[in-house]
């Protein structure tokens, strides 16, 4: 082993690895490492969002589409987000950067629920 | 009336004593006139029998008032379960003007609205201002408080009243109660009323004599009905412990748009047809979305509620009318023998 080798795995590997790890929790770093989290759909049809859970990587934007010939809503029920009023064919899309569930229903319509798992 | 036959008969006398208290639980009931039953309850026993026009004339005539319950206007739908729902609300209107008894006001029991919006109310307020009662109350439905948490509709249809819409107010010795149970609903429930609401429930009914009749009326109804579909009201057995010692309880909700009915005790709950598009019965659908049926059927499963009142006979009288004149009523679930 060289100085320079030395040198290289003593010091520099560290330096890199830290200021990697220090970059890893921001959002620039971890959208381009998971181009493929991109779009994720949930109809909402016969009062049903569908799938009821989705499960999807962080950085994805989920869009609800109502199919149904009445109002709903998309609602947080930590209060995370918050659609308008949605008539037919109108969507809400909302942009998942942080992991965690999360709940959500139709204020109109309470008893239909559904769940976001971002991983 | 040639139209007469047609109609939805749903007559519940009930037998108040002198001190206005139900003592031996007798209640006829009579209802689903369109097939030709009637069905009489006595003692919590029903029992069904060929529908006697001439009792159901007996019973109307001569109320000492007469009111309309109109209910899920919808204005601004255009789905093709009804693409012009202005023009059968106002069937409606001109069903209730031509009506022998002239009511003295008009209840409606929400969902004027489709989305909220202003032009829809304004339309609304179009129709109605043709009608020959001039006193209209209103209860929101969940329609009516989409985009401003109701804002709106309190300014153009809740003055004076309390929280998000509840009020009471007295016609000739009858006590009506307007009640909101559309607001803030929690996630994974159905109607809900409050605390708050409660609250001011029990406190306005308080120290009212027990042979006063109530009638209390809400958008979502107030007894379980279907809570798959969240057909019913969380909270609404706390509102009905108030009015257990009354005499007479006449429970009128909408928002299911449908004829359904319940004799519980002294309290009859019906829930009212809508003016704009029918919903189909409970389960028998996978939602409870609009129900598109023939064109030319749909006046058959729209319609009215007219409620009289018979002080000396002691008894309250609810006929439903589908707004077409001819034809079969559709909605045929409503309160046959076997829905008790």
């Amino acid at each position: 082993m060289s100085t320079k080798d030395a040198w290289i795995a003593g010091v520099a590997v560290p330096v890199m690895i830290t200021v990697l790890l220090l970059f890893a929790g921001s959002r620039s770093v971890k959208a381009a490492d998971q181009p493929s989290a991109a779009n994720a759909e949930v109809k909402i049809d016969n009062f049903v969002f569908g799938p009821q859970t989705i499960t999807v990587p962080t950085g994805t934007t989920v869009t609800w589409t109502n199919k149904d010939d009445i109002p709903h809503t998309v609602v947080s029920i930590d209060g995370v987000f918050k659609s308008k009023v949605r008539d037919t064919d109108e969507q809400f899309s909302y942009k998942f950067d942080k992991t965690g569930t999360y709940s959500y229903y139709c204020s109109v319509h309470p008893k239909m629920t559904g769940k976001v798992v971002v991983q | 009336m040639p139209d007469k036959k047609q109609d939805l008969i749903d007559q519940n006398l009930q037998d108040l004593n002198d001190d206005g208290v139900d003592r031996r639980g007798f209640l006829k009931c009579m209802a689903w006139a369109g097939t030709g039953l009637v069905w009489t309850m006595s003692g919590g026993v029903p029992v069904s029998r060929a529908f006697a026009k001439s009792a159901d004339k007996a019973a109307v005539k001569g109320a000492d008032f007469t009111f309309v319950q109109i209910s899920d206007s919808h204005i601004g739908f255009n789905k093709p379960a009804n693409p012009d729902v202005t023009a059968t609300l106002q069937t409606a209107i001109n069903k209730i003007n031509a009506m022998t008894d002239k009511p003295d006001f008009i209840i409606h029991t929400g969902d004027l609205s489709q989305l909220s919006k202003p032009s829809e109310f304004d339309t609304l307020d179009q129709v109605l201002k043709g009608a020959s009662a001039k006193q209209i109350y209103f209860v929101p439905g969940e329609h009516d408080m989409l985009s401003d948490n109701g804002e709106q509709f309190l300014q153009r249809y809740g003055k004076g009243t309390k929280g998000s819409g509840w009020y009471s107010f007295d016609q000739k010795g009858v006590h009506f109660v307007g009640l909101v149970n559309v607001a803030n609903l929690k996630a994974g429930g159905m109607g809900s009323l409050g605390h708050e609401q409660l609250e001011w429930l029990e406190d306005d009914l308080k120290g009212r004599s027990a042979s006063t009749p109530i009638v209390l009326f809400a958008h979502i109804p107030l007894w379980t009905i279907y809570p798959e579909w969240g057909w019913g009201t969380d909270d609404s057995e706390q509102a009905l412990s108030y009015v257990k010692r009354f005499g007479s309880v006449t429970v009128l909700n909408g928002h299911i748009h449908q004829i359904m009915q319940k004799v519980e005790g002294k309290v009859s709950f019906h829930t009212a047809m809508s003016t704009a598009f029918p919903q189909p019965a409970p389960g028998t659908a996978p939602s409870a979305g609009p129900m598109k049926v023939p064109a030319n059927q749909l006046q058959n499963v729209l319609g009215i509620t007219d409620v009289n009142y018979l002080v000396s006979g002691r008894s309250l009288a609810v006929v439903d009318s589908p707004l077409g004149a001819s034809g079969s009523p559709a909605s045929a679930n409503a309160g046959g023998p076997g829905s008790i």
